[in-house]
């Protein structure tokens, strides 16, 4: 990276750094606060030190939640990434079909989350909704309330279906940003479609993956309304993902200190993962720059 | 054949993507008791009384201005504070910008539950609770430092030798900036706006905690009328139908910036 070199650039963080910071800094430092206090009423506390924070981290529960959670915005990557850079690479350059696919696309990014879980409750409910019946007219029994591998299936194609459009606008405005004589080059050159995927395309798309990919780990590992509202969390815990169970600890407790541990923890995890993701990510850019 | 296999693979996944919010537009035709006894591809009977009450209501439909009002001015601070400070990363090195860069996105990774009574306590010893400015500037949190990512990802991607050019033939900052950069980068500024609205229009949580009644906003009035007297599915569906309008607009104004891309000739 050839940048100049210049602590004047500062003038011109200043704007975000404070509208940041006045939002994020405060409430962090009272997190932080009750989460070694046993806050009994105004005026009485207790300084616990690190206790809720070794409960939080013996609570077996906690691993299990946390094990979902991984699993979860693994598939969540695994599946979200792949498949909207294939659609973003099948949306016309331009033209009527590039600005109808884009507005298309959009759709389910703009419903709330919460009436997202509603409207799936209905949508696959086998009764009276389409997805629903249409899975069990094909003979295969569904009902997501009562067995845990509907209840993942059913919060996956939700989350997919949700967040792909995510990754296919991000990925779509990256390969537009790609000047068209590079794909004259590769057309001179002979080169395959997969050749000027992976040797173009795919390197130029890399700092908008790299958002797409953080964005959807630290998203979809904060999930909390959709599955909520779809499943409770249930059948039994099997879709109690990390935040289900931070809310359900939370709630209901006059003491919010256990909670507060388990926030900072919670953050904590994702700032790790995002830093590695982030890490290996620049790495891979310093091996075929453009 | 080629292009053929590609549109159809569209057609395919945009069939599927349609289908829920099908059932949606479904649902809010149709009344409660319909909804909840009878299953059909298409309403029999078709009512539009569930959004004659979100038009005629008032405790309805302030919340989409109220909505509306906050998250445009979440927008235009996003953009107009991430712009220079995105360029300013792009271009620049200077004491602790990679830190600063990746704390920037840290603050998206916080758990909004136990966040929110801090947030509350914050915004009301200023006097600021109840305020559609409250909520746009406590959206700034997640929305500044998106915009940030996605604006230098953009600006990267532009030779430092056309800011090179710029100066040496005698452009000021500001003139470069407006009259050269913004327009080679309009792509990312586009996403950036439309993500800037989206993830501000969708917020729960943050929004609901901020407001009380003056600056309510549309997603917090769902959940209050569900909650009250059981579900009213067809209505909650009308809402989340009149929910996407908006947004659809938004992205129909800056499809064109998405799908030219900048060339390089300009300069």
């Amino acid at each position: 990276m050839n940048k100049w070199e210049d602590n004047k650039a500062w003038l011109m963080v200043i704007p975000v750094f404070l509208v940041v910071a006045v939002s994020a800094i405060l409430p962090l430092m009272t997190v932080v606060n009750y989460s070694i206090q046993d806050i009994f009423g105004p005026g009485q506390r207790v300084f616990v030190g690190t206790e809720w924070y070794r409960e939080a981290l013996l609570d077996p529960r906690l691993h299990e939640a946390l094990g979902r959670q991984l699993l979860f915005s693994s598939l969540v990557l695994l599946i979200e990434i792949p498949l909207g850079i294939l659609i973003a690479l099948m949306i016309p350059k331009k033209g009527w079909g590039a600005s109808l696919s884009l507005v298309l696309v959009a759709l389910p990014l703009l419903i709330p989350w919460n009436v997202i879980g509603t409207i799936w409750i209905i949508f696959t409910r086998p009764d009276i909704g389409l997805f629903g019946a249409a899975i069990n007219s094909m003979g295969l029994p569904f009902d997501h309330t009562a067995s845990p591998l509907d209840a993942w299936i059913t919060v996956m194609l939700m989350e997919v279906w949700h967040w792909t459009p995510l990754v296919v606008l991000l990925a779509y405005a990256g390969l537009r940003a790609i000047p068209e004589a590079y794909f004259q080059a590769a057309r001179i050159d002979g080169a395959s479609n997969w050749a000027t995927f992976r040797y173009i395309q795919l390197p130029k798309m890399r700092g908008v993956l790299t958002i797409a990919i953080l964005l959807r780990f630290m998203d979809s590992f904060l999930i909390y309304a959709e599955p909520f509202v779809l499943t409770g969390g249930g059948p039994g815990n099997s879709t109690t993902f990390l935040s289900i169970y931070l809310v359900k600890q939370a709630v209901g407790q006059f003491d919010l200190g256990p909670a507060a541990a388990f926030s900072i923890i919670y953050f904590l995890i994702i700032l790790l993962f995002c830093w590695l993701f982030y890490q290996a990510l620049i790495k891979v850019g310093t091996g075929d720059k453009p | 054949m080629k292009l053929q296999k590609r549109t159809v693979g569209l057609v395919i996944y945009f069939v599927l993507l349609l289908l829920p919010i099908y059932w949606m537009l479904n649902m809010s035709l149709r009344t409660n008791a319909d909804i909840m006894k009878v299953f059909t591809f298409y309403p029999h009977e078709p009512t539009i009384a569930n959004y004659v009450k979100i038009f005629t209501d008032e405790s309805w439909y302030s919340g989409y201005l109220n909505s509306f009002y906050y998250v445009s001015m979440n927008v235009v601070f996003s953009l107009l504070t991430a712009l220079p400070a995105a360029y300013a990363f792009s271009r620049y090195t200077f004491l602790g910008d990679k830190h600063l860069f990746f704390w920037l996105l840290t603050n998206r990774m916080a758990p909004a539950a136990v966040f929110l009574l801090p947030f509350f306590q914050l915004y009301s010893t200023f006097g600021l609770i109840d305020t559609h400015f409250a909520v746009a500037l406590s959206h700034c949190l997640f929305n500044v430092p998106l915009a940030v990512w996605v604006l230098e990802g953009f600006m990267s991607g532009v030779p430092r030798e056309i800011d090179e050019m710029a100066y040496i033939d005698g452009y000021s900052f500001p003139r470069f900036f407006l009259t050269i950069f913004m327009p080679l980068i309009r792509t990312g500024i586009g996403v950036t706006a439309f993500f800037c609205f989206m993830f501000s229009w969708v917020e729960l949580l943050l929004a609901r905690t901020l407001t009380t009644t003056e600056a309510k906003p549309i997603a917090a009035i769902m959940t209050r009328t569900v909650s009250a007297s059981g579900l009213d599915w067809g209505l909650l569906a009308a809402a989340g139908v009149l929910t996407i309008v908006p947004g659809a607009l938004v992205i129909w104004f800056v499809r064109n910036h998405l799908a030219k891309g900048f060339a390089l000739g300009r300069v």
